[in-house]
């Protein structure tokens, strides 16, 4: 069965392909295009990383192609780093976590864990993955347009956002990312709501697709206020109107021609309130792909199954009363910033409450130390760091100090990098042999595992030191402030440790693609794993499943007394 | 779990959905407004606190066409009615009741359209853009979106317009107009809001 489908799927053709809409086809291509924009977005950083270890040099190779109004003579201006700056932090986050996690995973994986035959709504799947890679090139396509990228970094606050050339179409693209992620967040609740398979109750179902479900609420519900934030500041620099513009604005000595009377904190709330949210999107479904690894790895059910999917709901919930934390500087009165601080505060706790049960998980199993169970087990130190990082930041007095300083890059990075990033890395190795029948090589994998866990913290650790040594971020020359200076050499360790980072990636490029024909075949089921999408054939046919799908237990009874194997999957019977 | 092995193993498991009851349309349209809610939600909110901290604001029946906006939520309102009308006669089966009330709601939305397009020409010939004041920014922006929305509105009941030709008996057709029905609301509603708010406030 499993072979008869492998050979009509190499006879697909690219329309087949590209305009496919099955769950799967979709999933993969949101995975791969992820995969590409990660690796178009972390170049954009080692061309910075270049700057700030060496400010004033000329780049080595790329400085001799580059156009001499970017990089005269090879060194880049302020503003070709600003626009770097700028292009990477959206790409990575709208265009390569966010799709890999929620379009890709999400798509491939969901419909399979709760027994469907694929998303509730295909047509709209494959619309939003068109608006997502139309809209991820078109901002990348800024680059090359006249007037260039944006340069107010990923957070767009106006009045620069307005003033700097290269906004528009960031806002454009912008809009239509939004639309990709609104189509693609309807489609995963309904499916999810709708499409379970008999006797796959909420409760039953596994922590992968909660994750997946809070995600998506909170895409549904956070991205329309940027929606229309977005559309208020593409008003203000096309129709020359002054939503976020103040009375009597002077640029360069010269008073702005807007009518004014408009708010420039009004934007920052606005974009606060959906990004707060957004980083619960980033993290979440890497949390969904840890407990699915670690259960399975451990062979024994998940510690506090209830706690971990009701702190995830806490979270969703509490994810939208916590964004002013981003602007305790920004003029706020007093009673705000306590309430702020108060709720960021709260907000720890269920993300405290996940790990520890992940920890707790760990107690007692017979740990399999699988090349994604690596990638899960390194998750937790470095989420929590990522996270007790954190909590420094959310306090106002010391936020005072630390805000706006490479602390805060070293803090959020923690959490998406060797956080969410080596989580959805790990979900790669687990269910490749899924999508593919074959399994990715394992010495590789471990190779790439340990030098790029290495390498991130020899990256990201130096900027905390350099944070609270007062080193500013989004500056192009770290030497132009006395107090940076003495700190300055770290960034020569970090780019060096960035370089070595992309030549880390080197490996799984060739192991993701070699194991696509060559890599060792499996079965259906190689991780002896309980949740339905292991149920399928590898890679699933269309339509997904091939024996009527009936749900009996809990996703995660591994090691049950007195049964054959130490699996029951949710498919089959436990006999007493 | 002796309940669920009761039940037969012929029973087909691939049903297309509705483990809660409500149909993937109405549970999908339901989540498209609860976005749309936030969007225009924020979009009050904008219009709440630029207005409190402006220096000065226009009260609204002295710069914008009062009984043109009046007519407007009339139309409105009426086209609710004809879009009610539309989905009870598509319950009766009743095909030429549906395509008289649902030629009806589309030709009231393109009234409103008109009314709303003699307005901003009005203001256009007063020099007045969205770049002449706070005020007028938000009154184009807000009425503006809201006007994409009609449009969306004509768009999705002409297509069902189009569709009930042929597939009017089909299961999910009412189903469909149903959903159109929701949304069309949603914009009667929200012009409900920006009304007073723009206009008499």
């Amino acid at each position: 069965m499993a072979h008869e489908h492998q050979d009509s799927q190499a006879h697909k053709s690219f329309y087949s392909y590209f305009f496919s809409t099955d769950h799967k086809v979709i999933g993969l291509l949101y995975i791969v295009t992820a995969l590409m924009f990660l690796l178009c977005g972390f170049m954009l950083m080692l061309v910075m990383r270049w700057q700030l270890a060496f400010p004033g040099s000329p780049i080595p190779l790329l400085g001799r192609i580059l156009s001499p109004s970017l990089a005269p003579n090879g060194v880049m201006t302020p503003d070709f780093y600003n626009a770097l700056g700028a292009m990477h932090g959206t790409i990575m986050v709208f265009l390569g976590i966010v799709p890999l996690g929620v379009g890709g995973f999400g798509n491939y994986v969901l419909p399979l864990q709760i027994g469907a035959e694929d998303m509730a709504f295909p047509r709209l799947n494959l619309a939003s993955y068109w608006f997502f890679l139309l809209g991820g090139l078109l901002m990348l396509s800024s680059f090359i347009l006249p007037g260039g990228a944006a340069q107010s970094g990923w957070t767009s606050y106006p009045p620069l956002a307005i003033i700097n050339p290269g906004q528009t179409v960031w806002l454009f693209a912008m809009v239509m990312l939004i639309t990709s992620s609104l189509l693609g967040a309807i489609n995963f609740l309904v499916t999810s709501f709708n499409l379970r398979a008999q006797g796959m109750k909420l409760s039953r179902l596994p922590i992968f697709v909660w994750a997946q479900i809070v995600t998506a609420f909170l895409l549904l519900l956070a991205f329309p206020p940027l929606e229309a934030a977005s559309v208020l500041q593409l008003m203000d620099r096309i129709a020359h109107t002054s939503f976020y513009l103040p009375q009597g604005l002077v640029i360069l000595g010269m008073r702005h021609i807007a009518s004014g009377g408009g708010q420039p904190l009004l934007w920052q709330h606005l974009f606060w309130f959906l990004a707060h949210p957004e980083v619960y999107v980033l993290l979440l479904p890497a949390m969904g792909i840890v407990s699915e690894i670690i259960a399975n790895n451990t062979r024994k059910p998940i510690h506090g199954y209830n706690v971990i999917v009701g702190s995830m709901i806490a979270i969703g919930i509490l994810a939208f009363v916590v964004w002013a934390h981003h602007m305790f500087i920004s003029g706020m009165s007093a009673v705000l910033s306590d309430f702020f601080l108060v709720t960021t505060m709260i907000i720890s706790v269920p993300s405290v409450a996940i790990l520890t049960s992940f920890v707790f998980s760990l107690r007692g199993g017979s740990i399999r130390f699988t090349t994604p169970m690596l990638f899960a087990l390194a998750f937790l130190p470095m989420f929590g760091i990522g996270g007790l990082t954190g909590l420094p930041l959310g306090l106002t007095v010391t936020d005072i100090y630390l805000h706006d300083t490479y602390y805060i890059i070293g803090h959020f990075h923690y959490i998406v990098v060797p956080g969410s990033l080596l989580a959805l890395m790990g979900g790669v190795y687990y269910w490749f042999p899924k999508w593919f029948g074959r399994k990715m090589d394992d010495t590789l994998g471990k190779w790439h595992f340990w030098t790029s866990l290495i390498c991130m913290n020899g990256v990201f650790f130096p900027m905390f030191i350099q944070g609270l040594a007062g080193q500013d971020r989004r500056y192009y020359d770290p030497m132009a402030a006395l107090h940076s200076v003495p700190t300055q050499p770290l960034h020569v360790v970090s780019s060096a440790f960035a370089g070595l980072l992309f030549l880390s990636q080197i490996p799984f490029i060739y192991n993701f693609f070699h194991s696509i024909s060559h890599g060792e075949k499996v079965g259906d089921n190689p991780w002896q794993a309980t949740t339905l999408d292991w149920a399928c054939p590898s890679p699933p046919p269309h339509g997904n499943f091939t024996k009527p799908i009936r749900v009996y237990h809990g996703p995660y009874e591994y090691s049950l007394a007195g049964q054959k194997t130490d699996w029951a999957p949710q498919n089959e019977e436990v006999l007493a | 779990m002796s309940s669920a092995t009761a039940v037969s193993e012929h029973t087909p498991v691939h049903h297309s959905g509705e483990s809660t009851g409500v149909t993937n349309a109405k549970l999908g349209i339901w989540l498209f407004l609860a976005s749309e809610i936030m969007l225009f939600s924020t979009l009050f909110t904008t219009y709440i606190v630029l207005r409190l901290g402006a220096a000065s604001w226009p009260r609204g029946w002295d710069v914008l066409n009062v009984p043109l906006g009046m007519i407007n939520t009339f139309v409105l309102i009426t086209s609710s009615v004809t879009m009610v009308m539309a989905y009870a006669k598509a319950h009766e089966k009743n095909l030429k009741g549906f395509q008289t009330y649902m030629s009806l709601t589309i030709f009231l939305a393109f009234v409103f359209l008109i009314n709303k397009g003699i307005e901003y020409s009005a203001h256009f010939r007063h020099n007045e853009f969205p770049s002449t004041s706070i005020f007028h920014a938000v009154y184009f922006t807000l009425t503006g979106l809201h006007g994409l929305h009609v449009i969306g509105g004509i768009i999705v009941n002409s297509t069902l317009l189009y569709l009930s030709k042929t597939d009017f008996d089909h299961p999910l057709f009412l189903g469909r107009v149903e959903g159109a029905g929701l949304y069309w609301h949603f914009v009667d509603i929200v012009w409900i809001f920006l009304f007073p708010a723009l206009y008499l406030l």
